[in-house]
């Protein structure tokens, strides 16, 4: 559970294959609850039965299943359990793999800046709401035209979500043991793969590939030299070096054409 | 123990990161500056932890079956494959060659 966060956007980039949302933000002013239901159940279906993945790949990397599936109830944002989970197998410090999986979780946030307005939650509510606010229920929720499908949505997916999410954890949790050795059936290869999907539709103009791209390089340049855990987060960094690296660039070609009116970011319009 | 503080503190942060969200002023995420980078980070973070955990083996470089599951991933995302396919993909191509001896 866990994808993009395309916050620039209208619509949030669709997951991978995962039955998006239809465009409701567009025209009607009312739409029916059942259409809202059925948006939120079949994300919450199928992104909630890859908690199995995750808890097969968690137990599997040697974290106890009580660990695993409190991870799953008190974390519950795919991405950063995937992330702490595999830093840990690597032997990385606990501090050092919680800050990657914390910088994970942290585009949440920017949900919850575009979620806040149109949930008009009471404050109240407020921290509740806020344990279910991730890629998924963002998709939904930002989808629907008006604050009631909003709401509706945004409860429907968060619950469907957190609920297959933990069964399916414990399923996985359970199933690993059974199993045996987990590389033997190639499990290892169900986190990469995840973050792989994720990254996939998210890579969608220059700046992003760009970023991509450096990330990867900083990562496999640094991972013999620095402590488990640390390569990744300093991979981080290639965000605001795109960034710089392009506001230059821009700069320059502004004055090339000596008024400096162009556009400042080619990629600003581009949605 | 130090797996417990590990979830501890990924809980309280991702926690946080959410409620904060919640919370903050929405004139913020109109800054360019923060929102590009909030579109970029993740870009990163995703694609060192794919690198890495593709061909990451503790503190050294690895090329084994996992790349060649990573690898088979990649094609059924280009062909559009739903998330679990591409998952399932993964996990089979590489069991599958680890079963040849690669």
């Amino acid at each position: 559970m866990a994808e993009q966060t395309e916050i620039s956007r209208a619509e949030p980039a669709a997951p991978p294959g995962r039955p998006v949302p239809g465009p409701a933000g567009t025209g009607d002013p009312a739409r029916p609850d059942s259409a809202v239901i059925r948006d939120a159940l079949g994300v919450g279906v199928a992104v909630g039965l890859s908690g199995f993945a995750f808890g097969v790949t968690s137990v599997g990397a040697g974290i106890g299943l009580l660990q695993t599936c409190a991870l799953s109830l008190l974390v519950f944002t795919g991405a950063s359990q995937f992330a702490l989970v595999g830093a840990l197998a690597a032997g990385g410090s606990p501090l050092t793999a919680a800050a990657g999986a914390f910088f994970l979780g942290t585009r949440n946030a920017f949900y919850g800046l575009r979620l806040s307005a149109l949930l008009g939650h009471r404050p109240a509510v407020r921290p509740l709401a806020a344990h279910w606010i991730i890629d998924e229920t963002a998709a939904v929720t930002l989808a629907q035209p008006d604050r009631r499908s909003a709401r509706l949505g945004f409860t429907v997916t968060g619950l469907t979500l957190y609920l297959l999410w933990n069964l399916t954890t414990l399923a996985g949790a359970l199933g690993a043991g059974a199993l045996g050795d987990t590389g033997a059936w190639g499990l290892d290869a169900a986190g990469p793969a995840v973050f792989l999907a994720l990254l996939a539709p998210m890579l969608k103009s220059s700046a992003e590939r760009a970023t991509a791209g450096l990330a990867v390089l900083l990562a496999m340049v640094t991972l013999p030299l620095l402590p488990t855990g640390v390569p990744v987060l300093l991979s981080a960094l290639a965000a605001p070096a795109v960034l710089v690296a392009r506001g230059r660039r821009d700069r320059t070609r502004g004055r090339a054409h000596d008024n400096g009116a162009g556009p400042k970011d080619p990629e600003e319009n581009r949605t | 123990m130090n797996t417990w503080i590990a979830i501890g503190a990924t809980a309280v942060g991702c926690y946080l990161a959410k409620y904060l969200g919640l919370l903050a002023p929405s004139g913020l995420l109109e800054l360019p500056l923060v929102k590009r980078l909030a579109t970029l980070l993740p870009v990163a973070l995703l694609a060192a932890l794919t690198a890495q955990q593709t061909f990451g083996d503790g503190s050294h470089l690895l090329l084994d079956a996992k790349a060649a599951g990573v690898a088979a991933a990649a094609v059924a995302l280009v062909l559009r494959a739903p998330f679990l396919l591409v998952i399932a993909v993964a996990v089979a191509v590489t069991a599958g060659v680890r079963a040849l001896g690669g």
